[in-house]
């Protein structure tokens, strides 16, 4: 047996795991439910490894290997079986999955400690994994959208986790219902595949692309686009991404920032022989698309009070930047900057979970100050995150946005300066949150004695020391405990997932190409349609300058606004409310858009169901006019019989011709 | 011994049934409409039917085709039959309102 057939257990590990906490996990309770689904991720993790092991051993023709389990669509023309496509893509997307999904799996064992639900959260991170891995895995298209509506459902479970909350239970609302018009168009590219080509296979689809004429190519493409809008939060799509954020800070950190997220930009690097059929402003469409989210996004960035919010933000900005590569046609950009940030985003997102744990529940950015003297390792990590987003060499992410902005450059340096822009506006907003969770003064007030256990008189004269410091401060927050670092099941997976973001950049380095190991590694998938650029060394070099020195200045700003205060912070309410987005969407929706519903409905009312009734009403009329014919008297009857046998008689002798 | 030369040598047409016939079933269908006594519309209905089984039988006569009078069977079975089921209904109607006429039955008016 070789290694390669393994695959199936990459996706059929976290499905057993869901399966056993579907049925026991309330038996198996805490922390042993959290234990058995960390186990299962990381097996899943380690199959993927062995898969990659058995890929990388093969030359690189041979890199593409399909499994398939079972027939499960078999109807007239249309075959579509449950199998697995392995190859460079898949597996680098599985590994990333897997691996950062484990390490998320081990930290929410921490952090979902006490929880009355402990085990169902563990039952829905497992069923994520399982749908994500099938997404990635499956070879066609129809195994790709049963994970993709996996991934959506799942997302939806665990955003409204916390389901008694209304709010929280609405914003799982939103984000399902905004997918759904993603959705729409993926389905949509899927029947337009299988009209065009008679299939749905990868294999197929991709190796007929060549066939396709220039308007279904654009049309799938399109479609497919859509689609990718919805499930990576770009513009006009991003509105859920915002308050997905009312979920677990686990559930954050996996989907809506490593893996789930990302799967539009997959999708698309997948398709990448329809995109290269379609007409030619497709390309730019998604690029400018994705350049003008990044820069959007960043502005809202700057302004938000909640740490999470800026994360989010910060999120759909970096989505941004990997549509940008995918429409300059940097597909391995995409995927670099995908991992790099999964490493990152992920380390952002746990580390401002562990504040959130440290300063019991408190999100709000102005409250907090100076943690990095009670939570060291969350600190040092978070720092490590930071650098690595603003663009510092030698952290990940430099390198990823580096090449993203690269070839940006060639295409058009309008996208490049909209990238520039962004980058500046990330150090700057990511430096601002550093400095006011981690330096600066402390805004809020430790009070160990607040509250009802004050027993002896000096801890009393303690309490009301505490609360007259906190009011002359002007403190809105009283803690009960000093905020406290994490236990090791959180900064075990910080301090990995640091250590991923500091050298994660290795896996392509731009110097010689000899170092382009992801692009050799991607060439067999995406190879052909990858954009060849021509930039000269001392251009590229100069770029890389640019770059850096933005995301410096960016630092510096913010280093003086919110450490030296040489001015207040500019932090416009239009910003902080997301340039009204989201209000002009209900203030639409509830003015002209609900005047134009209840039109529809007016519409539906009397004309629809007018027709309807109109009917049943003719018929009832009519016999109400008949009925009185119906009178009873056998007499008349008979009549009426005889009056009609003599017509009729009359009318043959009529017709008669003597 | 056939019917045709008793009717040629008596000097009978075969019109001179179907006009009979038709006199019978006159009478039947006008009976029918006028009386309102049950028992004797029931037996109008049977003059009428009997009017037409005379006519039936005349026709296969004049056309020498046996199927006429096979008709004329069937319709005898089938009057049997009405007359056991509808003599019935008439018996329990009168016996339990008696003296009713066929206006008073008038109950399964729309």
């Amino acid at each position: 047996m070789e290694t390669l057939d393994l695959v199936w257990l990459i996706p059929a590990l976290p499905l057993l795991g869901f399966l056993i906490l579907v049925v026991g996990g309330r038996k198996l309770g805490e922390p042993l439910a959290g234990i058995l689904a960390t186990a299962m991720v990381g097996g899943s993790f380690l199959a993927s490894v062995a898969v990659f092991f058995g890929l990388v051993g093969k030359s690189e023709e041979e890199r593409q290997f399909v499994q398939t389990l079972f027939e499960w669509i078999p109807v007239g023309g249309m075959q579509v079986d449950v199998g697995f496509l392995v190859d460079p893509l898949s597996i680098t997307m599985c590994l990333f999955i897997t691996g950062v999904g484990a390490l998320i799996h081990l930290y929410s064992i921490g952090y979902m400690h006490g929880d009355e639900n402990y085990s169902k959260f563990f039952v829905y991170l497992n069923l994520f994994a399982f749908s994500m891995l099938m997404l990635v895995l499956g070879d066609n298209l129809l195994i790709t959208f049963l994970g993709w509506e996996g991934v959506g459902a799942c997302s939806y479970f665990l955003i409204s986790f916390w389901f008694t909350d209304p709010e929280k239970a609405s914003a799982g609302k939103k984000a399902f219902v905004t997918n759904r018009i993603g959705d729409w168009g993926f389905m949509v590219a899927i029947f337009a595949s299988f009209a065009a080509l008679g299939t749905v296979t990868y294999t197929e689809l991709l190796g007929g692309a060549g066939g396709l004429s220039e308007t279904t190519a654009t049309l799938i493409a399109v479609c497919l686009f859509i689609g990718a809008c919805g499930k990576s939060a770009q513009f006009p799509l991003f509105v859920w991404l915002p308050d997905a954020m009312a979920g677990p800070t686990p559930v954050s950190a996996l989907i809506h920032a490593a893996t789930m997220v990302t799967s539009g930009v997959y999708l698309l690097t997948r398709a990448n022989p329809i995109i290269a059929e379609a007409a030619s402003w497709v390309q730019p469409t998604i690029a400018w698309v994705g350049a003008f989210t990044a820069l959007f996004a960043a502005t809202i960035a700057v302004s938000q009070r909640d740490i999470k919010k800026v994360l989010a933000y910060s999120t759909v900005s970096q989505l941004g930047y990997m549509f940008l590569a995918v429409g300059t046609g940097a597909y391995v950009a995409a995927v670099f900057h995908m991992i790099t940030h999964a490493f990152f985003k992920a380390l952002l997102f746990l580390g401002s979970g562990s504040v959130i744990h440290g300063m019991h529940d408190e999100q709000d950015m102005t409250r907090m100050g100076n943690l990095r003297k009670y939570m060291p390792i969350t600190a040092a990590t978070f720092i490590v995150g930071w650098l690595a987003i603003a663009g510092v060499p030698p952290f990940a992410g430099f390198w990823s946005k580096d090449e993203i902005l690269l070839y940006a450059w060639a295409e058009n340096p309008a996208l490049w300066a909209v990238g520039l822009v962004t980058a500046l506006l990330t150090a700057f907003y990511m430096s601002r949150q550093v400095f006011m969770v981690f330096f600066g003064e402390e805004r809020f007030t430790v009070d160990a004695h607040g509250g009802e256990h004050a027993d002896t008189t000096q801890e009393a004269i303690d309490h009301e020391v505490a609360a007259a410091e906190a009011d002359e401060a002007g403190h809105e927050l009283v803690l009960h405990d000093p905020p406290h670092e994490s236990p090791v099941t959180m900064t075990l997976p910080l301090i990995v997932l640091a250590g991923l973001a500091i050298v994660g950049g290795g896996m392509q380095l731009p110097f010689t190409k000899d170092l382009h190991f992801l692009e050799d590694w991607l060439h067999p998938v995406i190879g052909a349609n990858e954009a060849h650029i021509s930039v000269a060394t001392g251009t590229k070099v100069g770029l890389a300058l640019v770059a850096v020195a933005t995301g410096l200045i960016g630092i510096g700003i913010a280093y003086a606004i919110y450490i030296r205060k040489v001015r207040e912070p500019i932090e416009p309410e239009i910003l902080a409310d997301a340039w009204r987005y989201d209000s002009s969407i209900s203030a639409f929706m509830g003015g002209p858009g609900r005047e134009g519903f209840e039109a529809i409905t007016t519409f539906d009312k009397t004309v629809v169901d007018g027709a309807v009734n109109g009917v049943g009403a003719l018929v009832r009329r009519t016999g109400d006019s008949l009925r009185g014919s119906q009178s009873g008297f056998v007499r008349s009857y008979a009549l009426g019989i005889a009056g009609g046998a003599v017509l009729l008689l009359a009318y043959f002798l009529a017709q008669v011709t003597f | 011994m056939t019917l045709l030369p008793t009717l040629a040598v008596t000097g009978v047409e075969p019109s001179w049934y179907l006009v009979l016939a038709a006199a019978l079933f006159a009478i039947g269908a006008t009976g029918l409409l006028v009386r309102r006594n049950p028992l004797v519309m029931f037996m109008c209905v049977e003059l009428m039917l009997n009017a037409v089984t005379l006519s039936f039988v005349t026709f296969s006569r004049m056309l020498d085709d046996v199927g006429g009078q096979a008709v004329v069977v069937f319709v005898l079975v089938v009057a049997a039959a009405e007359v056991v089921v509808g003599l019935g209904i008439i018996v329990a109607i009168l016996r339990k309102r008696p003296g009713a006429t066929a206006d008073d039955l008038a109950l399964l008016k729309g």
